[in-house]
Formats: structure tokens, C-alpha cells, sequence
């Protein structure tokens, strides 16, 4: 198995994402939610398969990462293309506030109801 | 949630369509303090690892090349999951509290709700740093005594050792049971929404809103 993972060497990272320098992954949170929008197609590269088959369901960044066993920057790079591309929408947090802002007791209290729930 | 995907292994429990909206939480605490049993304890998933890549400069790599130098350096952390109600999903993190991961730290906390600080009572200097860094970071958090059986310290004590203001909550759990977990969380939303209730009521972004001593 050639699956990319994490004892590859840089060499094989910088290959995975083309060399490219970044691009827009700042716009990719760790929980940022993403969403496949197409079914995988033959030719496409093996990690964007297996990121289209993996998001079908959302699947925050950082869960990619996890199941690709792949560097969370590497798999930024590799979703900023997929989106660029159309094949997959990204649902970003809504509480993106600086860490000195809180966010609304609203949310919050969502939240305390959820975790009650538990 | 639908049968479309039962052509394949249910290795893992998708989230709903619906799911739109991520929230953090860190667990940051000292070694082997139980940071990963207490994810483990109320995540909806079996804890899932994974790494980022850090150049030395502190920040996460901005053009993959700095990989191939000898610049970059990987930090594993941990991750749960809790879903709230259909559009909300709370992701936990438990991140290493050493000094030498602080540049981990400012990434997961950027726009985090707030953090938990897991102290041992018998290693309490292992806490000072990740304190340190959430004041300065302006993250709001709460500390939980994971009770390991070490001499009984008073909360006076561990709040003085730690140099604890008054208005940070400090409450005592194990990690290992998932209702003391759970009251855990609960504990450090309450404190956040009474900091926001708080900042709301006072209209503008007052210093008392991060209940920090000094104003930044
Ligand atoms: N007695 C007791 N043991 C605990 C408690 N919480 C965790 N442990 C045990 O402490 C050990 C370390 O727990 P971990 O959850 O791996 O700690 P960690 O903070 O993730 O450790 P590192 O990631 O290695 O820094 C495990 O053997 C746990 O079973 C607790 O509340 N009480
Ligand atoms: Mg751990």
C-alpha cells in the first residue's frame, strides 16, 4: 500500500499537494464542516476519492485529517482545491469570534441544553 | 443516518445532513493528566487522532515546501465529538500542555468556546504554563481537580498555588466517569454564559467580560 501517511517523508507530502504554495486554507477551520457536492470520478487523485466518499456525510476538517492520516495543513490544501473545483461546499463555524469575544448566551444556551441531554 | 452508505463498513458514525455548525472546546492539561480519557468519556466517537505540521516559526505551514525543510515539526492531539441537536456539533480537543506546544495551543484556540484545565493536585506546577498562555490569549476557562488519590489539598490552596482569581471556577471530577465529565463541560458553558451575560449587559466590550484582572 502506497496510502499516504503520517512516517511519509516531506518528499511525499510535497508531491500530495503538487507544490503548491497555499492558497485559501485559511478558510478551512478544523471544525469546519465539509460537504461532498459530486461523486468520485475516475482520474481524480486517490486522497480527493477518499475525501468525496468520506464527506458525503459532513465531516468537520479535522475528522479528514484523522481518517487520511494526513497532516491537518496538507488536508486544508487538498480541500481548498476540491472547493475551488465545486466538488464540495464547506459549512464554517458560526462562532468565529476572536478569543477575547464570546460568543452570544443564545448559543450557549444551546449548547447547555445539548450537553444536559447527554 | 440513511442506508446509502451500507455498501460499505460502518467504520464510522457520520454525522446528520444537517450538521452545519462546529464548536471547540480544548482540554489542555500536563502529561498523563487524563486529558484523552476525559474526550473519551462523553465523545459520541472513539477518539480520533491526528497531527499538524508546525515550522519553527510557530505558525502552521503557509507553503508546503517549508515541509521539505528541516524547519517543520509534528504535534499530535486528540479529538471527540458531541452532537448537540441537529445542526450543532461540539468537537473536543485535548491538547499536550507542555510549553513546547504553545504554538498548537494558539491554533486550536483560535475560536474556541473556552478550555478546561485538568490539573493533578500532586504536579499543580504542571498547569501554571497552559494557565499562563489561556490568560494571555484572553480564552476563557475553568480548572477541574482530576483526583488521582494525592494528598488532599483545599480549594483555597489549589487556587492559591495556582494563583486563581476568584471568578474562574474550580470544581473537582474524574475523568474516567462520563457524568463527572459531563458536569465538567456543563460547568465551564455556565461560566461562559455568564461572562457573556454579563458583557452583553454592560453593552460594550468591557475587561470585565474575560474576568481577567488586568484589561488587555
Ligand atoms: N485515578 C484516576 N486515574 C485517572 C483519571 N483520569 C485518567 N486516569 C488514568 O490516568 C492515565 C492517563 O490518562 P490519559 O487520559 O491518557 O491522560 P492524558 O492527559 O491524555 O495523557 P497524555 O496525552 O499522555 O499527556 C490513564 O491510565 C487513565 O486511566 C482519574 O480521574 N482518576
Ligand atoms: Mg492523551
Amino acid at each position: 500500500m502506497s496510502r499516504p501517511g503520517r512516517d511519509d517523508d516531506p518528499d511525499r507530502l510535497y508531491t500530495l499537494t503538487g507544490g503548491r504554495s497555499r492558497a485559501e486554507t485559511d478558510a478551512f477551520d478544523l471544525v469546519t464542516l465539509v460537504v461532498s457536492e459530486c461523486e468520485p470520478a475516475t482520474g481524480m487523485q486517490s486522497e480527493h476519492v477518499r475525501i468525496l466518499r468520506l464527506c458525503e456525510h459532513p465531516t468537520a476538517v479535522v475528522e479528514v485529517a484523522a481518517h487520511l492520516n494526513l497532516p491537518v495543513s496538507i488536508v486544508k490544501i487538498l480541500l481548498s482545491d476540491l472547493l475551488a473545483l465545486g466538488r464540495i461546499t464547506a459549512r464554517h463555524p458560526r462562532m468565529t469570534a476572536g478569543a477575547a469575544q464570546l460568543p452570544d448566551t443564545d448559543l450557549l444556551e444551546q449548547v447547555l441544553v445539548g450537553l444536559r441531554n447527554l | 443516518m440513511d442506508s446509502a452508505t451500507s455498501d460499505r463498513p460502518a467504520v464510522r458514525t457520520p454525522l446528520g445532513s444537517s450538521a452545519d455548525n462546529g464548536l471547540k472546546i480544548v482540554v489542555v492539561g500536563g502529561f498523563g493528566v487524563g486529558k484523552t480519557t476525559m474526550v473519551r468519556s462523553v465523545s459520541d466517537i472513539r477518539p480520533l487522532n491526528t497531527e499538524e505540521i508546525m515550522t519553527q516559526a510557530g505558525q502552521g505551514i503557509d507553503d508546503p515546501s517549508a515541509v521539505r525543510g528541516k524547519t517543520s515539526t509534528t504535534v499530535a492531539f486528540d479529538f471527540g465529538r458531541i452532537s448537540l441537536n441537529a445542526h450543532t456539533v461540539l468537537y473536543l480537543f485535548g491538547a499536550p500542555g507542555q510549553e513546547r506546544f504553545w504554538f498548537l495551543w494558539d491554533r486550536l484556540f483560535a475560536g474556541t468556546l473556552g478550555a478546561v484545565v485538568l490539573v493533578d493536585t500532586r504536579r499543580l506546577a504542571d498547569s501554571w504554563y497552559a494557565i499562563d498562555r489561556l490568560e494571555h490569549h484572553g480564552t476563557p476557562f475553568i480548572v477541574a481537580r482530576n483526583d488521582f488519590g494525592g494528598p488532599a489539598h483545599t480549594a483555597e490552596q489549589v487556587r492559591e498555588a495556582l494563583d486563581l482569581s476568584e471568578t474562574i471556577p474550580l470544581i473537582d471530577c474524574d475523568a474516567r466517569s462520563r457524568a463527572s465529565s459531563k458536569g465538567v463541560l456543563i460547568t465551564l458553558v455556565e461560566h461562559l454564559h455568564a461572562l457573556s451575560a454579563a458583557s452583553t449587559a454592560s453593552g460594550t466590550s468591557t475587561a470585565s467580560a474575560t474576568a481577567r484582572k488586568t484589561t488587555p
